[in-house]
C-alpha cells in the first residue's frame, strides 16, 4: 500500500508542472491585461503612469521567463503577491479558508448523512410514495437557483419570522458577546448558508445511493443472506450497504477538491467572504499571481482526492488491492 | 442657500421636512452608537496615495486628511492647512499647517509628513495612480514644521485641489516599501476615526478618534460591511441590518415606498459626478461628417432613457460638465428630440433610403455601425437597446456587442477598434477635462480614444488650467461645452442621479452640492435610539 501511494505522489509532480505550464499559458492568452476597474479609465491616472505600474509587475518580460519565475518563486512555496492590493497571495487565500472550508465541510456532513439514509430507503420501498416523493423534493431543489431558494427563505426567516440574521457570519456587536453567545451567533448566520447548500446538493449522493442499493439489493447474495435467515438488518448493513458504497466514495472523492471551492452567487447573496468570490475577482482582473495559485491548490486536491478515493476502495472492497505489483 | 440648492439639484420635497425636524431637534447630542454602511464591495488598500476605487478612497476619507477639502458647496477650505497663499500668479502655493494636529499614535503631524507624503507620490517604484498632478512640482519645500512651498514648474490651476490628497505619516512608512507595507491593511492617519479591524470581503471597523482636531465625532463606530448581492442589500435594510446604503432606481421608486422604508429611513437624491454618453470613433468615415452626428443627437429621446432606465431619476447632459460643478453652464441647452430634424440632416449628408428596406444607403453602403459596451452594467444595454430603436426608426441599423472589461479596456479602447462606445466618465470636483478632450491624448491608452481634435478647445482647454480666477476660467469652461456640443464628438446622454437611504435615527445631516458626508462628524444619534454597543478609541 505505502509503495503504492508513493508511486501515485511521485507520478502527479509531472501533472502538476503540466497543469501549471497549461493554466500560466492559459490566463495569459486571455486577451485583457492586469487592471484595477476604477483606475482604467479614471482621468487621473495617466498613461505613463499604468505603464509603470505594469512594469513594476513584471508583465513586460516574455511570457517563458515569467513562468520561469513563476515557478522558481513555487519551489519556494512562494506564491508572490495579489496584482490589486500588493499582500501575499497565500494570505489572501488562508484568510478566506475558514469561511469556505466550515461551510462546505458542514454541509457536505448534512448532505452525507441525510442522502445516504434517504438513499437506503429510496432503494427498500423503490416506487413507492416516499419514494417518489423524495425524488421529486431532491430534483426540485436541484433545479432551483441557488439565488432564488436563498432569497425565499431569508424572506421568510429572516423579515417575516425574524429568527435569523440575513448575512455575514458575525454580528457586529459580536466581540462584547460572551463565548456562548458567539456561538450561537456563528451557528444562527450559519443556518441559512448551510442548509440551502445542503438541499440544493442532496440530488447527487441520494440518487447514486438509491441506485447502488438498488442493484446491491438485487444481486444474488442478498437472496442467500435472507434465505439463511438474517435479520433484516444485517442483510442491509452489512451485504448490500457495504457494497453499494463504492460510488459514494468515489463522490467524496472527487468532492474533496469542491472543499476550497465556492460558488460567486451563493457567497454574494449571503455576504460571505469566501474563496468564490476571491477567485472570481482575480479572474475578472487579471491577477495572475493569484489565479495561478489557486488553480495549484485546486490541482493538488483534486489528486489528493482521487488518491484518497482510491485507498477506500481498498479499504471497504476486499477485492480491490494494489500492493501487489507484478514483477 | 438652501433653498437655491433645492432648486438646483431637484430634490424631492421630504428632505426639506425633515431637516426642519432635525433642526428643531438638535438639542442632546449624545455620543454613541455605530454608522453601518453596506457597500457592493470591499476596500482594496488603506494606503490613500496607492487607493484608486471608490471603495477604499470612502473608507479613507474617514482615517486620513488632506491639506485641503471640499466643503459642503463644493467650495475648498482648509483641512490640515489653516491657510495658503497663492503666489506669483499662482506659480506658488504656501500652506500653513496647523499646529495642534497629532497621527492617531500620538506623534506631532508635521510639514515633514506632506513633504514625505510627496516624495512617495512622485516615487516611480510606489504603485501610485496619482503622480500626475504631482509630476508638475519643480520643487516643494518645508520652510519650518508648519509651512510648506510647493513652486509649479507652470501656471495649474487644478493645483490647488490636488492638494486633498490624503497626507500619510513619516515616522511609519519612512523605511517601508509602500508596495508591500502592512500599513495597506492598517493604516493611522490624522482623520476623524481611528482603524480597528479589518475583516476581508466581510467588515472595516473603525472608532472615534478623541484626539481629532476638529472634534471627537459623535458616532463611536463606523462599520463599513461588504456585501455584495443588490437584493441582499436591501433585505437587510428591511430589518435595518444597515444604517445606510445605496439603492437602484427600482428599489427608490417602489420597494422604498412603504410605511416601514418611510418611518425607518431617510431617501436621498442627489446628481452623481459623472455622466454617460456615446462615444463615436471619430477616425471612421462613418462619423467624419458633423451632419451625421447631430442627426444622430436628435434622433435619440435623452428623456426616455432617463425615464426607461434611471425611472426619472437623472437628468440630461448638456455636455461635458455636470450640474454639480460650477463649470457647468445651467442656461445651456441640450438639442431636442426631433426625428425629422434628424432625417432631413441624414440626407443632407447624402444618406438616403434607395433601396427602400427600411436603412439609409450611401455609395451602396448601408448606414450600420456597432455600440459596445461593458459586461455587468444593466443600465448601459438598456440604454443601448433603446438608442437601437430610436436610431432604427431613422434608417440605422444598430448591432449591440457586450464586452467583459479587461478585453474592453486593451482590445477595443486601446486599440480603439470600436464604431462607438456607450461609456461613463466619472469627473473630478475639478472640471479640468484636458486628458479627455485634448488632441494630444489620442495615443493607445490616453483618454481621448475617440479621436476629437478641434484646435479652439485645445487652446481653451490648456487656458482654463491656467486661469486661476474662477470667473475667468469658468467663462473658458463654458465656451468649451458650446464648441463640444456643437461638434458632437460623442452623443451626451445622462447624468444620473444617486440614490441612497439613511437611518432616520441619525440627526443633523445636512443635504448640500457636495452630497451628505461633509458634516459626518456632527451626525449623532438620541442616547434612546442608539442601537449598538461602543467604546471610543484609545489613544496610546
Amino acid at each position: 500500500m505505502l509503495t503504492y501511494i508513493a508511486r501515485r505522489l511521485a507520478g502527479s509532480i509531472p501533472i502538476i508542472l503540466g497543469i501549471t505550464m497549461i493554466s500560466f499559458a492559459i490566463i495569459h492568452l486571455v486577451p485583457g491585461k492586469p487592471t484595477s476597474a476604477e483606475s482604467a479609465l479614471n482621468p487621473k491616472v495617466s498613461l505613463q503612469v499604468r505603464e509603470r505600474i505594469e512594469k513594476l509587475y513584471g508583465l513586460d518580460k516574455p511570457i517563458h521567463v515569467q513562468y520561469l519565475e513563476w515557478t522558481r518563486r513555487l519551489l519556494k512555496l512562494d506564491f508572490g503577491r495579489s496584482f490589486s492590493d500588493g499582500r501575499p497571495v497565500i494570505e489572501k487565500i488562508t484568510e478566506r479558508l475558514p469561511v469556505t472550508v466550515g461551510i462546505n465541510v458542514l454541509s457536505m456532513f448534512f448532505i452525507f448523512i441525510v442522502a445516504i439514509p434517504l438513499g437506503v430507503k429510496s432503494a427498500r420501498s423503490s416506487g413507492s410514495w416516499f419514494d417518489t416523493s423524495a425524488t421529486f423534493f431532491v430534483f426540485l431543489f436541484f433545479a432551483a437557483p441557488t439565488f432564488w431558494v436563498a432569497l425565499l427563505l431569508m424572506q421568510l426567516f429572516c423579515i417575516t419570522l425574524g429568527w435569523l440574521p440575513i448575512s455575514g457570519i458575525t454580528s457586529l456587536d459580536f466581540e462584547y458577546f460572551t463565548f456562548s453567545q458567539k456561538v450561537i451567533d456563528i451557528v444562527r448566520h450559519l443556518a441559512l448558508p448551510v442548509f440551502v447548500s445542503c438541499i440544493t446538493g442532496l440530488a447527487a449522493v441520494s440518487r447514486y445511493m438509491r441506485t447502488s442499493m438498488r442493484e446491491a439489493l438485487q444481486q444474488p447474495y442478498i437472496y442467500t443472506a435472507r434465505a439463511k435467515g438474517l435479520p433484516e438488518r444485517t442483510v442491509l448493513y452489512k451485504h448490500a450497504f457495504r457494497n453499494a458504497i463504492l460510488p459514494i466514495i468515489t463522490i467524496l472523492g472527487l468532492s474533496i477538491p469542491g472543499l476550497i471551492g465556492g460558488s460567486v452567487i451563493f457567497e454574494s447573496i449571503f455576504a460571505l467572504p469566501g474563496i468564490g468570490r476571491l477567485f472570481y475577482e482575480a479572474v475578472m482582473m487579471r491577477d495572475y499571481p493569484l489565479i495561478m495559485a489557486e488553480v495549484v491548490l485546486g490541482a493538488l486536491l483534486t489528486m489528493a482526492g482521487n488518491l484518497i478515493a482510491d485507498i477506500g476502495y481498498a479499504y471497504v472492497d476486499p477485492r480491490i488491492r494494489y500492493a501487489k505489483k507484478v514483477s | 442657500m438652501f433653498l437655491s440648492f433645492v432648486e438646483k439639484t431637484k430634490l424631492p420635497v421630504f428632505v426639506v421636512v425633515f431637516l426642519f425636524f432635525a433642526g428643531s431637534e438638535g438639542i442632546a447630542e449624545d455620543r454613541g452608537d455605530a454608522f453601518v454602511v453596506g457597500s457592493i464591495s470591499d476596500a482594496r488598500t488603506l494606503l490613500p496615495i496607492i487607493a484608486s476605487d471608490s471603495a477604499s478612497q470612502d473608507v479613507c476619507s474617514m482615517i486620513f486628511n488632506g491639506l485641503v477639502k471640499y466643503d459642503k458647496n463644493l467650495d475648498l477650505v482648509g483641512d490640515l492647512a489653516q491657510s495658503w497663499e497663492v503666489k506669483e500668479g499662482g506659480l506658488v502655493l504656501v500652506f500653513h499647517l496647523r499646529r495642534n494636529v497629532s497621527w492617531q499614535d500620538g506623534r506631532p503631524f508635521t510639514a515633514k509628513d506632506v513633504e514625505f507624503t510627496y516624495r512617495q507620490l512622485i516615487n516611480p517604484s510606489v504603485r501610485t495612480p496619482y503622480s500626475g498632478d504631482f509630476e508638475r512640482i519643480k520643487t516643494l519645500e518645508a520652510l519650518d514644521d508648519y509651512t510648506i512651498r510647493v513652486t509649479y514648474k507652470e501656471l495649474f490651476a487644478p493645483a490647488l485641489s490636488s492638494w486633498g490628497m490624503f497626507i500619510i505619516p513619516k515616522h511609519i512608512l519612512e523605511k517601508q516599501d509602500l508596495n508591500s507595507s502592512t500599513f495597506q491593511r492598517k493604516p493611522v492617519g490624522t482623520g476623524p476615526y481611528v482603524f480597528k479591524k479589518w475583516k476581508s470581503q466581510n467588515y472595516i471597523e473603525l472608532l472615534s478618534s478623541n484626539t481629532y482636531f476638529e472634534k471627537v465625532p459623535f458616532i463611536s463606530r463606523y462599520i463599513t460591511r461588504v456585501i455584495p448581492d443588490e437584493s441582499t442589500m436591501f433585505l437587510e435594510l428591511e430589518t435595518e441590518g444597515l444604517d445606510a446604503a445605496g439603492i437602484s432606481a427600482l428599489q427608490y421608486k417602489r420597494q422604498t415606498d412603504t410605511d416601514f422604508f418611510k418611518k425607518k429611513y431617510y431617501k436621498f437624491r442627489l446628481p452623481s459626478f459623472s455622466y454617460l454618453y456615446l462615444g463615436y470613433n471619430l477616425e471612421r468615415g462613418l462619423f467624419k461628417d458633423r451632419r451625421v452626428r447631430e442627426a444622430l443627437n436628435y434622433a435619440v429621446n435623452k428623456q426616455e432613457l432617463i425615464d426607461m432606465v434611471l425611472l426619472g431619476y437623472g437628468s440630461i447632459a448638456n455636455g461635458p460638465f455636470v450640474p454639480q460643478s460650477w463649470a457647468y453652464d445651467a442656461q445651456f441647452p441640450p438639442a431636442a428630440f426631433n426625428q425629422a430634424k434628424a432625417r432631413s440632416l441624414l440626407n443632407d449628408a447624402g444618406w438616403k433610403d434607395d433601396n427602400f428596406d427600411g436603412i439609409l444607403e450611401k455609395d451602396a453602403v448601408s448606414f450600420e455601425f456597432s455600440i459596445l459596451t461593458n459586461q455587468g452594467n444593466e443600465e448601459r444595454i438598456k440604454a443601448a437597446q433603446i438608442i437601437q430603436k430610436r436610431l432604427k426608426e431613422v434608417g440605422v441599423r444598430v448591432k449591440i456587442k457586450v464586452v467583459e472589461w479587461s478585453v474592453f479596456l486593451t482590445e477595443i479602447i486601446n486599440k480603439r477598434d470600436f464604431d462607438a462606445v456607450l461609456l461613463g466618465w466619472s469627473l473630478s470636483r475639478d472640471p479640468d477635462n484636458f486628458d479627455i478632450w485634448h488632441s494630444s491624448k489620442i495615443k493607445p491608452g490616453e483618454f481621448n480614444f475617440i479621436g476629437y481634435r478641434n484646435k479652439e478647445v485645445d487652446e481653451l482647454l490648456v487656458q482654463a488650467r491656467k486661469t486661476f480666477d474662477q470667473e475667468k476660467r469658468k467663462n473658458c469652461y463654458f465656451k468649451i461645452n458650446k464648441l463640444i456640443y456643437r461638434d458632437q464628438p460623442c452623443m451626451f446622454l445622462y447624468v444620473a442621479d444617486n440614490l441612497f437611504v439613511v437611518h432616520k435615527r441619525f440627526r443633523n445631516i445636512e443635504p448640500g452640492p457636495s452630497g451628505i458626508w461633509h458634516n459626518f462628524i456632527y451626525w449623532w444619534v438620541p442616547n434612546v435610539e442608539q442601537k449598538y454597543r461602543s467604546k471610543s478609541a484609545i489613544v496610546p
